[in-house]
């Protein structure tokens, strides 16, 4: 897989109102079981499934065993490519600003 | 876990009228931005600017002399080969205040990213031209 579309990929994993919501209560209350994450939702455990293996196939979550019950968990690592966007926009902020303070400060 | 917003805040060694003047004189504004703009900034106003082949219009939001200025935009990549009118723009917002023993303290925030299509965000891994060269040890770092 390239670069870009290794990205695109998990960008495309990302976008979908209901994925974001799983990662941003995996987030807060993680490692979770699929009963919980469904709970109150109005979405079946089957759609939540769904949902969770294709956030999971570009490595997004992870699934794995707390005693007998089978937990879904982030992966932050992967997470925090997704953030890699803003970083660039921010090196342009920063490169910005550098010109800027040069320039009063002369 | 914020992928909305960007802040940055700077220390200037310079009184808070010269930074004002350069953020909300366009002519000032475009020496240090790198980018030729057609108007003076004034607030409900849409000015253009370009830079090559790169245009970007700033639709200014609010002034309030020497304190804040905001205006709307197309955020990064802007591809010129790209029509981005339909897409929702980000709020940049530049605030001023008096650093602590002396200068100006500048607040840089843009935000509204989460309303940016993913596609377009996930565009900028491939864009390498219009300044992001520089960057792309960093996407090799990321995507890799």
């Amino acid at each position: 897989m390239s670069r870009s579309s290794g990205a695109a990929v998990l960008f495309a994993a990302l976008g979908d109102a209901t994925r974001l919501s799983l990662l941003r209560r995996l987030s807060l209350d993680g490692p979770l079981s699929i009963t919980r994450l469904s709970e109150g939702t109005g979405v079946t455990r089957q759609a939540i499934t769904k949902h969770l293996n294709t956030l999971g196939n570009v490595g997004l979550v992870r699934h794995a065993r707390r005693g007998r019950e089978q937990v879904w968990e982030l992966e932050r690592k992967r997470l925090e490519k997704a953030r890699a966007y803003l970083d660039r926009v921010a090196a342009q902020w920063d490169a910005a600003a550098a010109r800027l303070k040069a320039f009063v400060e002369e | 876990m914020s992928t909305d917003r960007i802040e940055k805040r700077v220390v200037l060694r310079a009184p808070r009228s010269r930074v004002w003047r350069a953020i909300s004189d366009a002519k000032e504004f475009g020496t240090w931005f790198r980018i030729s703009l057609d108007g003076p900034f004034a607030a409900g106003k849409t000015v253009r600017g370009s830079h090559g082949s790169f245009k970007v219009d700033i639709q200014v939001e609010r002034i309030e002399p020497e304190r804040y200025f905001s205006y709307r935009w197309h955020p990064y990549p802007k591809d010129p080969a790209v029509d981005y009118s339909a897409e929702p723009m980000t709020l940049v917002e530049f605030t001023l205040e008096e650093a602590e023993g002396g200068g100006t303290a500048l607040t840089i925030v843009e935000s509204g990213f989460d309303r940016i299509p993913l596609a377009r965000r996930a565009e900028a891994f491939r864009m390498n031209t219009e300044g992001w060269g520089g960057q792309i040890k960093n996407l090799e770092r990321y995507v890799s």
